[in-house]
């Protein structure tokens, strides 16, 4: 991390100068006794860290290199044949896409609808604490409910997704939903946003919140219209929540499993199958435990990657300091 | 400040540490497998079963109350999972080399892996009452003359058919050939009738049709040979799938099939039972879970064997099904086949009785009063051979595959030449 390294420089800078201006964070370690307790208090959580992640990780990466089926000894080895095996399949491949677009679909729809609700339900309007909380109860819905009650909303012929297509004229999508391979992508990110977007306007209206209202007001005294307020004051004071929610929205896409599975089970025909699902059916189903556990590392991977690079690029300013603090170190 | 050398604080920690790791370790291994006898001569041992639903919901626990109030010594700890549920637990904990005591099994290639990493108990000599036992009851738990499981249940898969439906459409007999069934499936189109119900989200339905196909047209040998040979691309099979499509290019299906469950609301189940399909092909359990999942069709519901195909080998004597058994981890406690025989040879009655399950005992057929459970009983009894369900029968990714790819044969997403090259792959490559 960056901002502690130049915290640890400047402690030491600080250190060489006998008198000087006090140090912004003191460090409290001295010497040996100090880091040792330290590590004592640590050691707990460093072990259920390394027992419940680290390690799970590790087994992971080395039982996808072998061709195991579950039981008796892993003596197959076979190196990346898991992963070549895996770039050349076409449902795997598809998961990657079938993934780009939840989430391109849950930036450029979700999260936008989820703002307007917010700066909405930010004004005084009668009520509006009841609108928020009938928008954020979905979130509170366990995904397992919120499947079944969209299973029974979308069955085919006795729905009511089909008789309100077919009040709106629309009998052509009766009977597909979740169970056309053309519509079940769409269907399902309805559902999705349905579920979640009440859980990002909940970010959105606490960062709105936190927005001081002179602000907005200077900007109203210096002649801003609302949407001018809004585009140059909020949004840009919005930024850090905008980038949270966006991050929580993608690594959610990416690790998608109980709402699908218990939707569609990835179908009709894998054209909704996402990569925990093919991770689930190669490693449940088929045995192939060597290959789910491929899946496995490269899901992880593609998480930590993009982790990594928007924690490093996209939420750095946020993370060394709040914005109205005139900018971090 | 801790700048001493950290004395009681952390000897507390440490102790602390220790406990949970304790506690961790006793989470991970302890947990599953009942201890032996103890000293005192008590036994116990860990059951899971299946029995989430009616009737075996209230009847496994009667049965092994009825044991233990007998045999004051013996404990039995239940546990009841849905079938999924249950699948994926004990494949986690044969991953782990620990199974349950006694464990619900399917038998064929799942229990032939779990038997081959040496997790299941040989029951060949302590199972000396087997010969009171149909042998096509037994026939998925036996490798190589070895018995590893007990079954308390065995059916077989057919076509369940609405009467007052067919008639409607004028049919007056059950097809016998794959040419009639595809007439009547016309007939019954024609007439406006929903000729077949099927759930395509759940796969192991439509894979029924194929396997079944595979053994009228190719023959029973034929599966069993490409099962050792790994080598689905028989003309046979290819030809099964011709069939098959044959079938589904008269879109036979009820809207949205692709997406429908089979027990679940606006399943297959439901579809079938509240009359708005006029036949499926299911196994044994059809009619109770028609009732459960919509409504009892009564005297309505008949059942007919999967008719013959014109040129195949297959007759219609040779069935196609599979049931429900109980297998012993090794080394469990004797007592644990005990019970297995009190649970199958003295409760048979109560078992038929319940309308759940068909016999397994030697002449119990004669108990059955209903019809169509009858019809399947006797089928059974009569039947020339046996293929147990391919998805049980093949191992797992072989049987996954199966599933799988009949599935993208029945939505129009593969040939029939693609499936039997899917499936071989996958038998090559497992």
């Amino acid at each position: 991390m960056p901002s502690s390294v130049s915290t640890l420089t400047k402690e030491r800078r600080q250190g060489a100068l006998p008198v000087g201006p006090p140090a912004p964070v003191r460090s409290l370690l001295h010497g040996w006794g100090s880091w040792a307790s330290v590590a004592w208090f640590l050691l707990p959580a460093l072990v259920l860290f390394l027992v419940f992640v680290l390690a799970p990780i590790a087994v992971a990466v080395c039982t996808g290199f072998f061709k195991w089926g579950g039981t008796g000894p892993m003596d197959d080895f076979v190196g990346f044949e898991n992963y070549a095996k895996l770039f050349d399949d076409q449902v795997f491949l598809g998961d990657l896409e079938r993934g780009l677009y939840l989430i391109a679909l849950s930036i450029t729809v979700q999260l936008p609808f989820a703002l307007f609700t917010a700066v909405l339900l930010n004004q005084r309007l009668r009520g509006r604490a009841v609108y928020r909380m009938l928008f954020f109860a979905p979130y509170i819905l366990s995904e397992v409910v919120t499947a079944v009650l969209f299973t029974m909303i979308f069955l085919p012929g006795a729905g009511m997704a089909d008789h309100l297509a077919g009040a709106l004229g629309l009998e052509g999508l009766q009977g597909t939903w979740l169970a056309d391979p053309s519509t079940v992508m769409p269907t399902l990110f309805v559902v999705m946003t349905w579920k979640y977007f009440g859980f990002h306007m909940m970010l959105f209206l606490a960062g709105l919140q936190s927005i001081p209202g002179e602000i907005l007001e200077a900007a109203s005294i210096d002649g801003a219209g609302v949407w001018q307020r809004f585009r140059h004051v909020t949004l840009p004071l919005l930024g850090p929540t905008i980038r949270i929610s966006a991050f929580l929205s993608v690594v959610g896409a990416i690790q998608l499993f109980d709402l699908v599975w218990v939707m569609t089970a990835g179908g009709p025909n894998h054209s909704s199958e996402t990569m925990a699902i093919s991770m689930f059916q190669f490693g449940f189903k088929r045995y192939q435990v060597g290959y789910a556990s491929a899946i496995s590392v490269v899901l992880f991977m593609i998480s930590l990657v993009f982790s990594l690079f928007y924690q490093r690029y996209v939420l750095r300013r946020d993370l060394s300091g709040a914005v109205t603090s005139g900018g971090g170190r | 400040m801790a700048s001493t050398p950290p004395s009681r604080r952390s000897f507390l920690a440490l102790s602390g540490l220790t406990v949970l790791s304790v506690s961790l370790t006793a989470a991970c291994g302890g947990g599953d497998s009942g201890s032996g006898p103890t000293a005192d001569g008590k036994v116990t041992f860990v059951w899971w079963n299946i029995a989430t639903t009616e009737p075996g919901k209230s009847l496994f626990p009667q049965i092994s109350s009825a044991f233990t109030a007998a045999r004051p010594n013996i404990t039995i700890k239940t546990t009841s999972l849905e079938n999924e549920a249950f699948k994926s637990k004990l494949t986690a904990n044969t991953s782990s080399g620990k199974l349950p005591d006694v464990f619900q099994t399917w038998g064929g290639g799942v229990l032939r892996q779990q038997v081959d990493a040496g997790l299941v108990e040989d029951l060949t000599e302590a199972f000396g009452w087997s010969s009171d036992l149909t042998p096509v009851s037994l026939q998925a738990y036996q490798f190589e003359g070895r018995t590893y499981g007990v079954p308390y249940d065995i059916g077989m898969v057919g076509f369940w058919y609405n009467k007052k439906l067919f008639a409607d459409a004028g049919i007056t007999a059950p097809p016998a050939t794959w040419a009639e069934l595809l007439e009547d499936v016309k007939k019954l189109k024609a007439a406006g009738i929903t000729p077949i119900a099927l759930a395509g989200k759940e796969k192991w339905p439509g894979h029924y049709y194929w396997a079944y196909l595979a053994m009228r047209v190719a023959g029973l040998p034929a599966l069993q040979q490409a099962a050792t040979t790994k080598d689905f691309t028989g003309a046979g099979f290819v030809q099964a799938g011709t069939h098959l499509k044959e079938l589904v290019d008269l879109q036979p299906f009820q809207t949205g099939f692709l997406g429908a469950g089979y027990s679940s609301p606006g399943g297959q189940a439901a579809t079938m039972g509240n009359g708005k399909a006029a036949m499926e092909l299911m196994g044994q359990w059809a009619p109770s879970v028609q009732k459960d999942a919509g409504a009892d069709l009564g005297a309505d519901l008949g059942f007919f064997p999967f008719p013959t195909v014109d040129g195949g080998v297959g007759q219609v004597t040779e069935v196609f099904g599979g049931g429900g058994g109980f297998a012993l981890r090794k080394g469990a406690p004797k007592e644990a086949l005990d019970f297995l025989k009190f649970f199958v040879l003295e409760n048979e009655s109560k078992l038929l009785a319940s309308n759940g399950y068909l016999p397994v005992v030697r002449g119990a057929e004669s108990q059955l009063t209903d019809a169509n459970r009858k019809v399947v009983a006797d089928s059974l009894v009569k039947a020339t051979g046996f293929q147990l369900f391919l998805d049980q029968a093949y191992p797992p990714a072989v049987g996954q595959e199966v599933n799988d790819s009949v599935a993208d044969l029945i939505a129009g997403k593969k040939t029939p030449e693609q499936v039997t090259k899917s499936i071989t792959e996958a038998a090559k490559g497992a």
